[in-house]
C-alpha cells in the first residue's frame, strides 16, 4: 500500500439528458432517468455491464415524496450488485454529485462510473416541500426568491447597477434557450419589454427572471485515462475540480460573494492552471436562478472586477451573439430547473462544449469550459473545469 | 490503497432525545471528537454527514446542522442522504486521492417525533407498493417467514441471537434496551410482527455519532493504535422484494468478498442488524462462523439511530481494536427493506 495516495486523470465521455418541461407524465421515476443513462451510455459507446458504480444526486426527498428513492431505482439504473451512492447537498447537489462520481475514478477505485441527477417536481408540490412546519424555526414561507431578494438588493446597491440588468440576462438565458432543444422554457416572442412587463414576484425579481419547476434528469459517463484514449469519440477531460461549504449565517458574512464561493473558484482555476479566467475560459456554464446572480457570480468567481460583473452583462460580454465570455448558452437554470439535476446540467453543458458536441448552442472552439452550481443559502458550491486537451 | 484508519469516534444515543435539535445534540460530539485527537475544524482536510429529511421532517434538514461543524472559513464538505457509514465511504474515497490526510463525518437522526416503521414504508417503490403502506417490520416479517419456512433458522436460534445482543447492550452505556432477557422469556414473547417478536426488533433511538479518519502517518500521529481500514466496499441489492431471495443477502455477500473479510481470522464483527432474522443472513453472507463474536456492543437491537447506526457499527469496532480488544473486525452497514444495500468494512490494528 501507498502511503501518499495518487490521482488519477478522469473523463467525461458521455452525457445524457431528458426534455425538461413542468410536467413529464409520461414515464415514471425509473423511466425518466433511464432515459437520461442511455442517453450517456450511448453517446460514450457502453453499455450497463461497463458501469462499475452509480453516483446519483437529487434533491430534496419531499419533492417527489420517496424517501431515498435511489433504493427504488436499484434495478432502472443497472446498480443489481454494483454500488450505488446518493449525495444531497442542497442546489448545488447535481454539481457535487458529478464531483463525487469523478473522484472515485480519480482514487483508482472504479474505472468508469454512471452519474445522474434529477428532479420530478410534478410528482409533489415543491413549496409544500419547502413549507413545511418544523420545530424552532419560523418559515419565511416566501421560496427561495424571498430568501435570494434581499441580497440582490444589497448587490444593487453597492455596485450601484442599473435597474434593468437582471431583465437583461433573462432575456439572454431564454434567447439561448431557444438553440437547445432540451430546455424547458421556449418562447420565441420574449422580448426585454415582455420581460419588464412582467409581474414582480420578489422585488427585485420578476416572473420572467426566475427559474421554472421543471422535470428532468441528467446524466454522464466518467471514465478513467484508459478509457478516456481509448474512446473513439468527443472526450472532455477534468482539468479541475472543487467543492465548498460555510455556515448559512455567521457575523461578517459577505451574502453577496460569500466566502466559500471566492474559495471554491480560487481553488479549481489554480488546479485547472487560469491566472485570467476570462480569457482562458471559453464557455461559462453557472447556475443562475434568480437573473441577478449572473453579474453576482461573474464578480464573485473571478470573471469579472468588483463592482463590473453588471457592465459585463450590459455590454453583451455574456450574449453567445459576440459575447467573448458566452455563459449559459444552454439556457442555464433560468430555462430548465429540475432541482437535483440542475447543477449536473452545467457541468454537462460545460463538457459538451469542449467535446463540441452542445449543437446549436456550440461556442465555435471552445477549449476549455467551467461548470457551476450552488445551494442552501448561497452556502454549497460545487465546480469544474474541463477541457479537450488532456491535463 | 492508500493506507486510512478511524482514529477517534464519539456518539450517543437515547430513546428520545427532546427539547434539543439534531444540530444542538450533535454540535458536543463533534467538538467532543475533534478535542480528543487535539484538531480544530480548520485542521480537517475533508468533512462528510449522512442523514435524511424524511426522518427530520424537513427538506433541507442537513443545510441545519453543518453550521454544528464551524465551517467558518469555508470547508470542503458533502452530504449524502445515507446512513453516515457511506458517507465515510465518501471520505475515505478523497483521503485515497491523497490531498487531504483528516477527515470528519457524522450522521444523526431524531425518529422519535414519528413513527419510523411506517416512515420507513415510503422507501418502497412509490407507484405499486408504496401505496398500500406497508411497514418497516411487516416487511422483514415477511422475510423472516420465508426463513423459517425453508428451514434456514428456527424460532430458537432467533431467540438466542435476541438474548445475546441483549446480555452484550446491558454492557454497553449507549445501548438503549439494556434489561437481559433468557431465550425462553424472549421465546413466550407474543408476536409483533408475526412471526417476529418485539426482541426480534431493533430498540429505535435518537442520536448520532462521529468519527474522524487519518491516513498513513497523520493517523499514527494522532493515534496509539489507529484502526486501519483494509478492505471497504458496498453493493445493492434489487428493489423489488419479488424478484429477491429474501433468505440470503448477495449485496453483503459481494461487499464481503471485495472488502477482504475471509482473507484471515475475524475476531468480532460489528453488523448492522435491525433484526435477528438480519444478523442470520449476514453472518451467512460474510462467512462469520461460531468463533466470531457478533455485536459484542449489542448493534441496533439493543440501540438503532437510523442514519446513524451504520456508522456506530464502524465506530465501535474501531474503538475494540484501538483498545487492543481484538486485532481484525468486521464492521457492516445497512440500508432500505431487508437489507437491500450493504456496506462491509474491515478494520485492523497495527
Amino acid at each position: 500500500m501507498g502511503s501518499t495516495g495518487s490521482k488519477e486523470r478522469a473523463a467525461v465521455i458521455g452525457v445524457g439528458q431528458t426534455k425538461y418541461s413542468s410536467t413529464r407524465g409520461d414515464v415514471s421515476m425509473a423511466g425518466l432517468v433511464r432515459e437520461a443513462a442511455y442517453r450517456a451510455l450511448e453517446m460514450a459507446g457502453r453499455s450497463w455491464d461497463d458501469i462499475d458504480a452509480v453516483v446519483i444526486g437529487k434533491a430534496p426527498d419531499f419533492f417527489e415524496g420517496v424517501m431515498m428513492p435511489e433504493i427504488y431505482l436499484a434495478e432502472a439504473l443497472g446498480c443489481v450488485g454494483k454500488p450505488i451512492l446518493r449525495v444531497h447537498t442542497a442546489g448545488s447537489v447535481g454539481g457535487s454529485t458529478a464531483l463525487v462520481a469523478t473522484s472515485l475514478v480519480q482514487a483508482g477505485i472504479h474505472g468508469t462510473v454512471l452519474t445522474l441527477g434529477f428532479e420530478k417536481q410534478s410528482e409533489s408540490n415543491a413549496m409544500w416541500a419547502l413549507s413545511l412546519p418544523s420545530p424552532f424555526t419560523t418559515s419565511i414561507n416566501a421560496g427561495a426568491g424571498g430568501y435570494f431578494s434581499p441580497i440582490i438588493r444589497r448587490y444593487m446597491e453597492v455596485t450601484q447597477a442599473p435597474e434593468l440588468i437582471g431583465a437583461m440576462v433573462a432575456l439572454k438565458d431564454r434567447q439561448h434557450a431557444l438553440r437547445n432543444p432540451y430546455a424547458h422554457v421556449q418562447d420565441p416572442d420574449l422580448t426585454f419589454d415582455k420581460v419588464v412587463e412582467s409581474p414582480m414576484l420578489w422585488d427585485p425579481i420578476r416572473f420572467s427572471e426566475t427559474c421554472p419547476s421543471s422535470d428532468g434528469a441528467c446524466a454522464l459517463v466518467l471514465t478513467n485515462e484508459a478509457g478516456g484514449d481509448a474512446h473513439d469519440g468527443p472526450v472532455a477531460w477534468v482539468h479541475g475540480t472543487a467543492m465548498r461549504s460555510e455556515a448559512n449565517n455567521y457575523g461578517g458574512r459577505n451574502v453577496v460573494s460569500p466566502q466559500a464561493s471566492e474559495d471554491c473558484a480560487a481553488d479549481v482555476f489554480a488546479q485547472a492552471g487560469i491566472t485570467n479566467p476570462r480569457k482562458e475560459i471559453d464557455a461559462v456554464e453557472m447556475y443562475v436562478p434568480f437573473s441577478w446572480y449572473e453579474p453576482m457570480w461573474l464578480e464573485s468567481l473571478g470573471f469579472a472586477e468588483k463592482g463590473e460583473g453588471w457592465k459585463m452583462v450590459e455590454s453583451g460580454a455574456t450574449h453567445m451573439d459576440g459575447g467573448d465570455l458566452p455563459v449559459n448558452c444552454s439556457g442555464g437554470v433560468l430555462s430548465s430547473n429540475p432541482i437535483g439535476a440542475s447543477g449536473m446540467i452545467r457541468f454537462a453543458e460545460a463538457a459538451l462544449q469542449v467535446m463540441g458536441e452542445a449543437g446549436e448552442h456550440q461556442v465555435d472552439g471552445a477549449r476549455r469550459s467551467f461548470g457551476h452550481a450552488y445551494g442552501g443559502g448561497a452556502q454549497y458550491y460545487a465546480m469544474w473545469v474541463v477541457g479537450a486537451d488532456k491535463p | 490503497m492508500r493506507d486510512v484508519a478511524v482514529i477517534a469516534s464519539a456518539q450517543r444515543q437515547e430513546r428520545s432525545i427532546d427539547n434539543e435539535s439534531e444540530v444542538e445534540f450533535m454540535v458536543p460530539l463533534m467538538q467532543q471528537v475533534k478535542e480528543s485527537v487535539g484538531l480544530t475544524q480548520q485542521d480537517i482536510g475533508f468533512t462528510c454527514s449522512g442523514s435524511s429529511d424524511f426522518i427530520a421532517g424537513q427538506a433541507f434538514s442537513f443545510v441545519m446542522t453543518i453550521d454544528g461543524t464551524g465551517p467558518v472559513p469555508p470547508i470542503s464538505e458533502s452530504h449524502v442522504e445515507m446512513d453516515g457509514a457511506w458517507a465515510l465511504y465518501e471520505a475515505w474515497v478523497k483521503l485515497q486521492m491523497g490531498e487531504v490526510d483528516t477527515a470528519l463525518i457524522y450522521g444523526y437522526s431524531k425518529s422519535s417525533p414519528g413513527s419510523l416503521r411506517d416512515v420507513l414504508a415510503t422507501q418502497m417503490d412509490p407507484y405499486y407498493v408504496a401505496p398500500l403502506w406497508p411497514d418497516a417490520f411487516a416487511i422483514e416479517a415477511l422475510a423472516a417467514r420465508q426463513m423459517l419456512e425453508a428451514g434456514k433458522v428456527d424460532h430458537q436460534r432467533l431467540a438466542e441471537i435476541a438474548s445475546r445482543a441483549r446480555t452484550h447492550a446491558a454492557t454497553n452505556p449507549h445501548a438503549v434496551r439494556r434489561t437481559e432477557k433468557s431465550v425462553e422469556d424472549i421465546m413466550g414473547e407474543a408476536p409483533m410482527a408475526d412471526p417476529l417478536r418485539p426482541s426480534d426488533i431493533s430498540a429505535a433511538a435518537d442520536g448520532g455519532c462521529v468519527v474522524i479518519l487519518a491516513a498513513g502517518d497523520r493517523a499514527r500521529e494522532l493515534s496509539d493504535r489507529p484502526a486501519w481500514i483494509r478492505g471497504i466496499d458496498h453493493r445493492t441489492d434489487a428493489h423489488t422484494l419479488g424478484v429477491r431471495d429474501l433468505t440470503q443477502s448477495m449485496s453483503a455477500r459481494i461487499a464481503g468478498e471485495k472488502a477482504g473479510v475471509g482473507d484471515d481470522k475475524v475476531d468480532f464483527a460489528e453488523l448492522y442488524a435491525p433484526f435477528t432474522t438480519s444478523e442470520y443472513v449476514l453472518t451467512e453472507a460474510l462467512g462469520l462462523g461460531d468463533d466470531v463474536v457478533i455485536n459484542p456492543s449489542g448493534g441496533a437491537l439493543g440501540a438503532h439511530t437510523m442514519m446513524a447506526s451504520g456508522l456506530i457499527r464502524i465506530a465501535e469496532a474501531a474503538e475494540r481494536i484501538s483498545r487492543g480488544d481484538g486485532d481484525r473486525a468486521v464492521a457492516h452497514a445497512g440500508s432500505g427493506p431487508v437489507l437491500q444495500q450493504n456496506l462491509v468494512c474491515v478494520l485492523e490494528g497495527e
